[in-house]
């Protein structure tokens, strides 16, 4: 096998830049996510978002707008969902996401439709147009610089909220500032790794890297390079093996997170049976 | 006497419902202490998030003097899990100048590892804070509202589960604290503590009483404060106030 194959096709080469920019960002700030709980209303988000991308299909506009409509109109109707106490949030939310992602499929399975259902729903990381890499490149830019500013206020407010408040940070603007980076990154990434898959660039890396760094900013760090090679490592054998791209590389973010599980739980085996000093 | 800390006629609710507190009414000076007694649930948690800001009085007013209070939380209540370390802890106090969006500065750094030293921990600086014990974490928390340089401390519970080495170190660091001029205001199940403080102030739902401890721990207004929650000993304890220990359940408060 050539290691070069992949990069001598412009297609390749355009996909391994697309999930090498969405996996720096990603993996980075799906860290934040994690730590923060916010696993759940991501992945809420980024099932409830294909009608915005569905229409956007239908109607010629570029994707990109139709994600960042669809993550709106999905926060908004969990919002709305979740107003009813007697059925829970979570229970309103798992009806709310479903209904959308059923109306997103009824409207891609028109005749009309251009777009293939599949595509918006798995992703194709070597669809991605030159459009969509400017996007990914702006999201690792701008994202990666918000994330520099809000290091100190998130890493305050995740250990205490309380105290944070008392040092002048406000725990509901910093959730505010992680919710809207998450719709951004949704609407970003969902171009590369469609609805159902965009996740796992979200939540497998810090998966993978939990307990294994001693500062936020390194877990950070580690989690974008192994977003990033996982990416890489999906492409390829998407390449080698025929399979479908975004699937491959969604199942290499994933094995990531198994691994990164996997020797945590040794490391942890190990710790506990060495008597303590 | 320049009051630190007041409240008057004050009434906190959660979103809209009864009150949780009401009828609060007392003002503490600088550079001295004051020992919340209550029940669990009985609005001691309620006090402080009102003296934060985080909860609008429903009526009466609170003020704080020098700037925001300090909040030291009970540290389990804190992530644990979260990868920082004691060092990391004690810089955050430095959010407080503003500026949160820039790495903290190198002065910083020097102010927040001389805040380690004088709670003990010069040596523990790069020990995850998650695995301190609940002592040194308390003490850790206490260089955080040293480095915000914090007129006003509010401590939750901040000896409950300590080990006697660490509650003693944190009480004469109170004591040191006090002295610069800081109010402190700290809250506890622990009667026989609140001798140790210039005023006690009980609650439970309502104020029970306000004063010097000689004259508000009295057996008839611990038994107003804790109810059924209490046993009053009948030996008095050495400077004739009652002594009482209380027999609750530990669960969080409101």
């Amino acid at each position: 096998m050539d290691l070069l194959e992949p990069l001598q096709s412009g297609i390749e080469r355009r996909a391994l830049a697309e999930v090498v920019l969405l996996g720096a960002f990603c993996g980075a700030f799906g860290c934040w996510v994690t730590t923060f709980r916010l696993s759940y209303p991501a992945e809420s988000l980024a099932h409830g978002l294909l009608p915005g991308l569905v229409v956007a299909a239908l109607a010629g506009i570029p994707l990109l707008l139709g994600g960042v409509a669809g993550v709106a109109v999905a926060a908004l109707a969990v919002a709305v969902a979740g107003r009813d106490a007697r059925v829970g949030s979570d229970t309103a939310t798992a009806v709310a996401v479903t209904g959308l992602l059923g109306l997103g499929s009824l409207l891609a399975l028109t005749p009309d439709a251009p777009a293939r259902l599949e595509e918006l729903l798995f992703g194709d990381p070597l669809g991605v147009t030159d459009g969509d890499l400017a996007a990914a490149a702006a999201l690792a830019l701008a994202g990666g610089l918000a994330l520099v500013a809000l290091h100190r206020p998130l890493a305050a407010v995740a250990l205490d909220a309380g105290g944070a408040r008392s040092l002048g940070i406000s725990a509901t603007a910093v959730r505010f500032a992680l919710l809207a980076l998450l719709a951004a990154a949704l609407a970003v990434a969902v171009q590369g790794l469609g609805s159902l898959l965009v996740l796992a660039v979200l939540i497998g890396p810090a998966v993978a890297v939990r307990g294994h760094f001693s500062t936020p900013g390194r877990s950070m760090a580690a989690a974008a390079v192994v977003a990033a090679l996982a990416g890489v490592a999906g492409i390829y054998a998407s390449a080698w093996l025929g399979t479908a791209a975004g699937a491959s590389v969604a199942l290499a973010l994933c094995a990531a997170a198994a691994l990164g599980a996997l020797v945590r739980g040794v490391a942890g085996r190990r710790a506990a049976a060495s008597p303590s000093p | 006497m320049t009051a630190a800390v007041a409240a008057s006629g004050l009434a906190v609710a959660y979103g809209g419902g009864r009150p949780a507190l009401e009828r609060v009414e007392f003002e503490l000076a600088a550079g001295s202490s004051l020992c919340v007694l209550g029940p669990n649930g009985g609005g001691k948690t309620t006090l402080f998030r009102a003296l934060t800001g985080e909860l609008a009085p429903l009526r009466g007013t609170v003020s704080v003097a020098g700037g925001r209070p300090a909040y030291l939380a009970q540290t389990e209540r804190t992530r644990l899990d979260f990868p920082v370390s004691a060092l990391d802890v004690a810089l955050m106090g430095s959010l407080a100048n503003g500026r949160w969006w820039l790495p903290a500065r190198r002065s910083d750094r020097a102010t927040a590892r001389a805040a380690l030293d004088r709670v003990g921990l010069a040596d523990r600086a790069g020990d995850r804070f998650g695995e301190l014990s609940g002592g040194q974490r308390q003490r850790v928390l206490l260089a955080r509202a040293i480095v915000q340089d914090a007129r006003v401390l509010l401590l939750d519970e901040p000896l409950a589960g300590v080990d006697p080495a660490s509650a003693e170190r944190i009480e004469r660091l109170f004591g040191e604290l006090r002295d610069e001029g800081r109010a402190l205001l700290v809250s506890t199940h622990d009667v026989d503590s609140a001798r140790a403080f210039d005023r006690v102030l009980c609650v439970n739902h309502d104020q029970i009483a306000f004063g010097a401890p000689a004259d508000v721990l009295s057996r008839e207004v611990l038994e107003r404060t804790y109810g059924a929650e209490i046993v009053v000993l009948d030996e008095p304890g050495p400077d004739g106030t009652v002594r009482a220990v209380t027999v609750q359940h530990h669960h969080h408060d409101h």
